[in-house]
């Protein structure tokens, strides 16, 4: 399924402008920010590991909101959507292109891991998000919803390349289907949430193969790292932590 | 939605692909046409050609990111000219300017290839 809405908006209202540094806006007390604000962003380009290519996909077979509809309550309601143990702090303003979302996500040893995404094009019916260095993929992901047959079908496109040799390696070892699951319960409550039922599918291209050696050095910037470093360095953070 | 057509037009080592309509996710698979056509002639430098584009989303984005990991795999130069300020500014965003060499004019870009 093509994320293209099917009216044209505005390119100039629906991209973000360039940045040089990612700033974020206020965050939540409980939230812990330290691997965003300053950071680059990071695409598949700039990544150390194999390319993919995934889509997750899930048929509202029993409701039919608009597609329009779909993507309106994905950018108010985005974080309510993923599974137990991972949080994403929306932007003060819905998701919109430019705005910085944050993320904790449980770890084991409770511990969190840090991190966040840029919105860096959104229009009716999609919206994409940009990692920063340092986030485990460095990749782009694209949420859209489109008729198909007369149904409206929800979509999540990645396009990733683990950030550094240490992610890819996570990645192999079970990365990848704890990430196919992440998507696969936020498609399922999306539909929940449209009065909609259905399961959800999901595909894995390897696009490129070969690894970006020449980026190995992006581990300096390891989210996992420096999340583990800080909550060693604030341990009554990893008892006071917020309730999903 | 206006679907993608690519042009190919050869000038020695170098192809020009002249894209026109909207650059979506749809586009991939004309743009892996574009891409078989210029390298079943053996071109060296494929060159993209956005003066006739009208509209480029984030899954085209991801479009440009295959062919350039296409080319990348052929040991091809991937370059592009004819953007306006704002897609300019887009490759500059998705750091694409970092892997694509981005020219004013066709005959910059292709004086420029090695």
């Amino acid at each position: 399924m093509d994320p293209t809405p099917r009216t044209k908006q505005d390119p100039r209202a629906t991209w973000a402008n360039p940045v040089d540094k990612l700033a974020m806006g206020e965050v939540p007390a409980e939230a812990i920010n330290i691997n965003v604000s300053g950071k680059r962003l990071s695409g598949p380009l700039q990544g150390f590991g194999q390319l993919w290519q995934k889509r997750y996909r899930i048929r509202f077979e029993d409701a039919n909101p608009t597609p329009a509809e779909v993507v309106s309550i994905w950018k108010r309601e985005f974080g309510s959507f993923w599974p137990k143990g991972q949080r994403f702090y929306a932007p003060l303003a819905e998701i919109a292109p430019g705005e910085v979302g944050l993320i904790n996500g449980d770890v084991p040893g409770r511990q969190v891991l840090s991190t966040g995404v840029m919105v860096i094009y959104a229009d009716d019916e999609s919206f994409t998000f940009m990692t920063p260095e340092g986030h485990i993929f460095a990749s782009w992901i694209t949420f859209a919803a489109a008729r198909e047959d007369d149904v409206t079908v929800a979509s999540v496109d990645v396009l990733l390349r683990a950030s550094d040799p240490l992610f890819e390696f996570i990645l192999m070892a079970g990365g990848h289907e704890r990430e196919d699951e992440h998507w696969k319960a936020t498609l399922r409550n999306l539909a929940a949430r449209n009065g909609a039922t259905g399961e959800p599918t999901a595909d894995r291209v390897c696009v490129d193969p070969k690894r970006q050696w020449r980026h190995a050095g992006n581990i300096r910037h390891n989210a996992a790292i420096r999340s583990g470093l800080w909550m060693m360095a604030h341990p009554q953070r990893m008892i006071r932590r917020p309730k999903d | 939605m206006t679907d993608t057509t690519i042009d190919v037009e050869f000038d020695g080592a170098s192809a020009m692909l002249r894209v026109r309509g909207d650059v979506t996710a749809a586009s991939d698979s004309a743009f892996g046409d574009a891409y078989t056509q210029a390298t079943a002639a053996d071109a060296r430098a494929l060159l993209l050609d956005f003066s006739d584009m009208e509209y480029m989303n984030s899954g085209g984005i991801g479009v440009l990111v295959t062919t350039l990991v296409r080319c990348q795999r052929g040991g091809q130069q991937l370059l592009a000219t004819g953007l306006d300020a704002h897609y300019r500014q887009i490759l500059t965003l998705t750091r694409l300017d970092e892997a694509i060499a981005v020219h004013d004019t066709e005959a910059a870009a292709l004086e420029s290839v090695a």
